[in-house]
C-alpha cells in the first residue's frame, strides 16, 4: 500500500453508493460489484490510477491484481489522464457505410490530435471505440453518458463548440 | 401491417413511466402468473410458444428453461444478457430505453417460472443512460408492489439487479457474460458444465437476450398457442429488426416472422427501399457476423422463391447461397460500398474483441485483418486471397466460444461472394486505394 493511497476516497455520497452496489450481490460474492464501481471511481476521478484501483481492491477485500486484470481487459475504463471530455468515437462498419470515417478524419482535424490524443488546452480526449448499438442512427459518438447521433460535420462544429464553452 | 407485440405501445406518449405502462395492459402478465399459475406452468407456455433465443443463436427458450437443474436449497439465477454489442444491433437498446417495464415484467415472470429470488440484467456499461432508465423502472415497480418481498401477497420475492458491462463484445457470449458478472475479465468457460447446471456463482442460471425475456409477458397473457400461431412453422411470432445501412428509414421494426426479405427492404411500412438513385449490392442480414449476400441470393432463394425473413429462409442454401437470421441486424450494402474495406473493417472488430484465450482466434483474427489491410492499402498478393480462406477455416469450429466462427464467416461469405473484388484490388492498387473508390466490374445490383 502506497502513503497516497490513504488520500483516495470516495465522496460521501458516493460512498454511500458504493456500499448499495456491494450489497446488491450475495454474501461472499462481493467481488460482483468490481465493474459497478470502477465505473463509479472512474465518475469521479476521470481515469483509474493504481491508486484508486488499490483503493477499489481494498474496499472489495480483493487482490489488487484483481482490480488491474479486469480494469485492463474492460475497453471502457480509463488508465492514463484524460481530458474534460472524453469524446469515444464509433469506427465499426455501419457507421462507416453511413460516412463515419469521413466525419472522424473532420473531427480529427478539427481538434488537431488523433486517437489516444489530448487537446493542449487538456478539453478533449480522442478514443476509438466499436460498435455502440445506435447503428441506424450512424455516425455515432458517445461522450460520458450521451450518445451524439447523426453526425454531420456541423453537427460536430456545434457539439465541439458547445463544449468548449 | 404485421402483428405487434414488443412495440405495439412504443408511441403512447409517456409509455416508459409506470403509470402509462399500467394503463396499457402492463404487469397484467404478473398478475396472471403469479396469482393463477403454477411456475412449471409458466414454462409449459413458453415452450408451446416455440420463441427461439432472441440474441442470435436461435436455441428455443423453453427448452432452455426446462434444462434448468434444480437441486434442493441451491439458489438459481436469472440473468438477461442485455450486453448488445454486435454490429449492426441496436434493438435491445431501443426497447430497453422506450419501454423498460415491459423487460422488467418479462423478468418478473420468467424469474417467477425458473424459481429465481434474485435475478441480473447485464447492461453493456455504454448504455449507463439506459441503465439509470432500468433502475428508475425497476423502482417504480418495486413501489407497486410488483417486486420485492412477498409479491402481490403470494409469498414469492423477487430482486431485481441492473449490472453494468465494461466495454466488451465477447460478455455477450453467455459464459463470459456470467465471468464478468462475478467481477472477471470476459474469458467464455469451458462447456459441459452449461451454465443450467453450473452458471452464476456454479449455481443452475439461465441467460436470455432482452428480447426474449420480453416477449415472455406477451406469452403469459395470451397463452403459448395464440403466440406459436404467428410467424411460419418453427419460426414462431415476432421479432425485431435493427435495420441499418443505405436505406431510406433505417430504424428498429417489429416484423411477423415470414415476411418476404424484399418487402422488408422496399416496403415504406420498414426500410423503404435503397437511398434515392442507388441500388442494392449487398446485405448482412443477422448481424456482422453471418455470411454478407450479394443482392441476387439475399431476397430469392436458389430456385427462384421469395426468401423469407425466417430462420429458415435465411439460412436455405447452406452457405454457399444462404446466411442466418442472427441477431436480426440488417445491414444494406448498395454500390457506393466497398466490400473489401467493409470486410477489413469488420475483421479489425473481431480482432480487436477476441479474449485472447484460444490461439486459433487471438492469432487468426489478428492475422485476417493484417492480410486485409494490406489488400485494402494496395499491397495485397494473390495468394492472400486463399490465405485467409484458409485462415478463416482453421479458426471455425476451433475455439471455446462462437466468436472465431463469428470473425470467420463474414470474411469467407465476403471472398465467396465477392472474389472478383478483391482480385480487382489486388490488380489495380492504384486505382483501388483512391478514395472512395469501389469496384465497379460485373456484379448483380437489383
Amino acid at each position: 500500500m502506497t502513503e497516497t493511497s490513504t488520500t483516495v476516497e470516495f465522496t460521501p455520497e458516493r460512498l454511500k453508493i458504493a456500499q448499495e452496489m456491494i450489497a446488491r450481490y450475495p454474501a461472499e460474492r462481493q467481488k460482483s460489484a468490481l465493474l459497478p464501481l470502477l465505473h463509479l471511481a472512474q465518475e469521479q476521478w476521470g481515469w483509474l490510477s493504481p491508486e484508486v484501483m488499490d483503493y477499489i481492491g481494498r474496499m472489495l477485500d480483493i487482490q489488487a491484481i484483481e482490480v488491474y486484470e479486469v480494469a485492463t481487459f474492460y475497453t471502457m475504463f480509463h488508465l492514463d489522464p484524460v481530458g474534460k471530455h472524453v469524446i469515444e468515437y464509433c469506427r465499426t462498419g455501419p457507421c462507416c457505410l453511413m460516412g463515419g470515417e469521413e466525419i472522424y478524419d473532420y473531427l480529427k482535424q478539427k481538434l488537431g490530435i488523433q486517437a489516444g490524443e489530448t487537446t493542449a488546452d487538456q478539453k478533449f480526449t480522442l478514443k476509438e471505440v466499436e460498435c455502440l448499438a445506435a447503428c441506424g442512427m450512424g455516425p455515432v459518438f458517445q461522450i460520458r453518458e450521451k450518445y451524439y447521433m447523426n453526425l454531420t460535420r456541423d453537427k460536430v462544429d456545434e457539439i465541439i463548440a458547445e463544449l468548449s464553452r | 401491417m404485421g402483428k405487434k407485440i414488443l412495440l405495439e405501445h412504443i408511441d403512447v406518449p409517456g409509455i416508459e413511466t409506470y403509470d402509462v405502462y399500467r394503463k396499457q395492459g402492463g404487469y397484467t402478465a404478473v398478475e396472471k402468473a403469479i396469482k393463477t399459475m403454477s411456475p412449471e406452468g409458466v414454462v409449459e407456455e413458453v415452450k408451446k410458444a416455440g420463441i427461439r433465443g432472441r440474441g442470435g443463436a436461435g436455441f428455443p427458450m423453453g427448452m432452455k428453461w426446462s434444462f434448468l437443474a434444480k437441486p434442493e436449497g441451491v439458489p438459481r439465477y436469472l440473468v438477461c444478457n442485455a450486453d448488445e454489442s454486435e454490429p449492426g444491433t441496436f434493438k435491445d437498446h431501443y426497447l430497453m430505453k422506450n419501454i423498460p417495464h415491459l423487460l422488467i415484467e418479462g423478468m418478473i415472470v420468467s424469474s417467477y417460472a425458473l424459481g429465481a429470488n434474485k435475478s441480473f440484467i447485464y447492461v453493456r456499461g455504454e448504455l449507463m443512460y439506459v441503465i439509470r432508465i432500468l433502475e428508475k423502472a425497476i423502482a417504480e415497480a418495486k413501489a407497486a408492489g410488483f417486486l420485492g418481498k412477498n409479491i402481490l401477497g403470494s409469498g414469492y420475492d423477487l430482486e431485481l439487479v441492473v449490472h453494468p458491462g465494461g466495454g466488451a463484445y465477447i460478455c455477450g457470449e453467455e459464459t463470459a457474460l456470467l465471468e464478468s458478472l462475478e467481477g472477471k475479465r470476459g474469458n467464455p468457460r469451458n462447456k459441459p458444465p452449461f451454465p443450467a447446471v453450473k452458471g452464476l456463482y456454479q449455481c443452475p442460471t439461465v441467460v436470455n437476450n432482452v428480447e426474449s425475456i420480453a416477449t415472455a409477458a406477451w406469452i403469459v397473457n395470451n397463452g403459448g398457442d395464440a403466440y406459436a400461431a404467428i410467424g411460419i412453422g418453427r419460426s414462431s411470432g415476432t421479432k425485431l429488426i435493427s435495420a441499418s445501412g443505405h436505406i431510406k428509414k433505417p430504424g428498429v421494426y417489429e416484423i411477423e416472422l415470414g415476411v418476404p426479405v424484399e418487402e422488408f427492404l422496399y416496403s415504406d411500412e420498414w426500410c423503404g427501399g435503397i437511398r434515392d438513385g442507388h441500388h442494392l449490392k449487398a446485405l448482412v442480414a443477422g448481424g456482422s457476423s453471418v455470411p454478407i449476400l450479394p443482392a441476387n441470393l439475399i431476397t430469392k432463394l436458389a430456385n427462384g422463391e421469395p426468401r423469407l425473413m425466417t430462420y429458415e429462409s435465411l439460412s436455405d442454401g447452406g452457405f454457399q447461397t444462404g446466411t442466418m437470421l442472427g441477431s436480426g441486424g440488417f445491414i444494406v450494402f448498395d454500390e457506393t460500398a466497398c466490400i473489401v474495406r467493409n470486410t477489413w473493417n469488420f475483421s479489425r472488430f473481431y480482432h480487436h474483441e477476441s479474449c485472447g484465450q484460444c490461439s486459433p482466434c487471438r492469432e487468426g483474427t489478428g492475422w485476417m485483418e493484417k492480410v486485409l489491410h494490406r489488400i485494402e492499402h494496395g499491397h495485397g498478393s494473390m495468394h492472400d486471397i486463399d490465405l485467409l480462406v484458409d485462415v478463416a477455416k482453421k479458426i471455425e469450429g476451433n475455439t471455446i466460444c462462437p466468436l472465431g466462427d463469428a470473425a470467420a464467416w463474414p470474411v469467407a461469405s465476403a471472398i465467396r461472394h465477392f472474389r472478383d473484388e478483391f482480385e480487382w484490388h489486388i490488380t489495380h492498387p492504384a486505382e483501388a486505394t483512391q478514395p472512395g473508390a469501389v469496384f465497379k466490374g460485373e456484379m448483380a445490383l437489383v
